[in-house]
Order: C-alpha cells, then structure tokens, then sequence
C-alpha cells in the first residue's frame, strides 16, 4: 500500500510538473513581442519614395483626382472601403471619369495600422496590392483585436497568391516603414487629422462620404476640368 | 493504474497541443513552430473549421474531457470499475477516426502536413491503446 501511494506520489509530482511547464509555454508565446513589428516616427531616406506618392488607381487622364487618406484599422475607413469603394470604382473610376490615390495615414491609437500598410506595400512589390488592400480591409474584423495580426494578413498574402517567402523578407526587414512615414508626414502637411481624410482634386474635401456624393462630385468638376 | 497515469499525462500533452494551435487560431500567438510551413497553410484552410467550430477547439474540448475521465480513473472510488477506461476507450477511438479523416485531408486534399497535427494524432492513438489494454487487464483480473 506504502509502495502504491509511493508511486503515486511521484505521479501527480510529475503530473504537475508537465501542467506547470506547458501552462508556462502557453503564457511565454502568448506575451512575447509580436513576430512582426513595423517601426513608427522612422527618419524617412529619399530612397523611401524614390517619386512614389501613393497607390493609384485608374487612368491617368482621369480629369479628377481623389486622394484618400486612410488607416486599415479605422472602422470607418473600413466601411468606405467595403461598402462605397466597389460602387465608385465601377461607376467613375472603371469609366476613366476619376484616379483614385490611396496614401497611408496610420493612427497612433491603432496597434495594427502600420503592420498591415505595410503588409498592403508588400504585395505591391509582387503587383498585388489592390488585393491585398481589399482583404485586408475586409478581414478587420477577424484582425483588428487579436494579440499578433502577422500570421492572419500573412495568410491574406498566400491567399491572393503572393510568393509568401518574398512577402515574409520584405515583412521581416520592414523594408515600407519609410514610405509608410513619408505617406503619414505628407497628410499632416496637408492638413489631414483623422482618416478617412479625401483631397479632391488636391483640396481637402469636407463632404459627404458614400458614393452618391462622390458621383455628384465628380459629375460637377468633370466638365469642368476636362475643359 | 500505470495504463490509467499514462492516459492522464497523453491527455494533457494532447490538451496543450491543441490549446497552442488554438490559441494560434485566434491569434493570440504569434507564428507556430513549424519548419514546413504547413501548419499555417493547414490551419488556415477551409477545413480547419468543422461546423463552423475550429478543429484545434474541438480537439482541446476532448482532451479536457480525456484528461478529467482519466484523473476520475486514478481515484478510489472508480479504481477498479471498467467505466472510465470503457469511456475512454469508446472517446479516443472516435478521435482516432477523426484524426484519420484529418490526416486524410492534409495528405490529399490540401496537400500540406500540420507536425503538431501529427503529434496530437499520436498521443489520441496512444490514448486509444493504452485504454485498450487496461480493458484487457480488467478483464483478465476480472475472470482470474
């Protein structure tokens, strides 16, 4: 009975020490620093924009320009994206009627902001931001509260059929960080505060933002500018 | 009792497997450790979810409830019945089935092996066996 009790001494001793190592595991992973981090208030080189000045959409005799200021982890920038997005590129932008700029303004309020404009410029290099951009703006909800958005816009990536080795190196080095900076230091410098911010034709736009009041826009500076 | 502590310490391996792919799942960790890079590919495929409940949960539920059949088996009062090791038995045998359906679909459907999917595979196998042959031995003290 002493030999059994013995034994199962050492049982549960070892018992508690495997539960003890494992809950320990768990809670190391689980407050480590993210696997991917993009560095903020970073000195932007000119080799950063090297002429670039955001992701344009649409044709370059475009008589209006629209240029958006936007955070991927605003809510409301969110909606635009998703809801108003999809009506506006049919009807102006796939018509040649308006160019559509998307420029990076990440708020310091959202954890994840630079790491998905930075994982959007990743797939630029593989020529597929748009699909990028819309999956992450689509998939925010599944993102934006989680501890490590890395490994979710990382599957993002394989699923619009990037090369994921190269999108980890270009993730890894933060190769974007810069740009992203620059994007961010040309909004303050034009006045841009919070996100969505439009600039119509250059000019900060006070508007409403859905897809009607775009069209109306357009459809009043368009006989105008193509003068 | 050694087959009964063995499936005790098997469960909870198989519960913090399935908890750190879970936990992953919801990305509360980072990246897994994993060389191929399948784990995140099967992970986030189509059928990484079963019913709309991640897989990773499902297994961590049935290793929560291994782990409390098994420590149930260990106490005085189930000692000798045949009950918990016969629930054990019937539970990671449909784990195993499970398991074999998944590792089904890694091989030829989605084309990409999960190694911590591997892992908890052997652990519910060796739960399976283990309880098997503490049934064997109920039912020779039984007819001794």
């Amino acid at each position: 009975m002493a030999a059994t009790q013995a034994g199962m001494k050492r049982f549960y001793t070892l018992f508690a020490v495997l539960a003890v190592v494992g809950l320990g595991v768990l809670g190391y992973l689980m407050t480590r620093p993210a696997t991917v981090s993009i560095p903020a208030n970073v000195t932007v080189q000119p080799s950063d924009t090297s002429g670039f000045a955001g992701y344009v959409k649409g044709s370059p005799s475009a008589p209006v320009e629209i240029t958006e200021f936007a955070d991927y982890q605003c809510p409301f920038c969110q909606t635009f994206a998703t809801l108003q997005m999809p009506t506006i590129e049919e009807r102006l932008i796939d018509s040649g009627r308006l160019r559509w700029r998307y420029r990076d303004f990440p708020l310091q309020q959202h954890s994840f902001s630079r790491l998905s404009a930075h994982s959007a410029a990743c797939a630029s290099e593989q020529g597929k931001y748009w699909e990028q951009h819309q999956r992450i703006y689509g998939g925010q909800s599944e993102w934006a509260g989680v501890g490590d958005a890395a490994p979710i816009f990382r599957k993002y990536a394989q699923a619009v059929g990037l090369d994921v080795g190269k999108y980890d190196t270009c993730m890894q080095t933060s190769k974007y960080a810069g740009r992203i900076q620059a994007d961010f230091n040309s909004g303050v410098a034009l006045g841009v505060n919070s996100t969505p911010t439009l600039l119509v034709n250059g000019r900060l736009y006070r508007g409403r933002f859905d897809s009607d009041a775009i069209t109306k826009l357009v459809d009043s500076l368009a006989p105008r500018a193509a003068r | 009792m050694m087959y009964r502590m063995t499936a005790v310490l098997l469960s909870l391996t198989g519960l913090f497997i399935s908890a750190y792919l879970y936990l992953y799942k919801i990305g509360k960790i980072g990246s897994l450790a994993c060389g191929t890079g399948g784990c995140e590919t099967v992970q986030w495929s189509p059928w990484s979810r079963v019913a709309g409940i991640e897989v990773s949960l499902v297994g961590l539920l049935g290793y929560a409830v291994l782990l409390a059949i098994s420590l149930a088996s260990l106490q005085g009062t189930f000692a000798e019945r045949r009950s918990p090791t016969t629930m054990l038995a019937g539970l990671a045998g449909v784990g195993v089935l499970f398991t074999a359906y998944l590792t089904y679909l890694e091989l030829f459907v989605i084309h990409a092996i999960c190694r911590w999917c591997v892992a908890s595979g052997v652990v519910i196998l060796l739960i399976f066996i283990v309880s098997l042959l503490d049934l064997r031995r109920l039912t020779r003290t039984r007819y001794r």
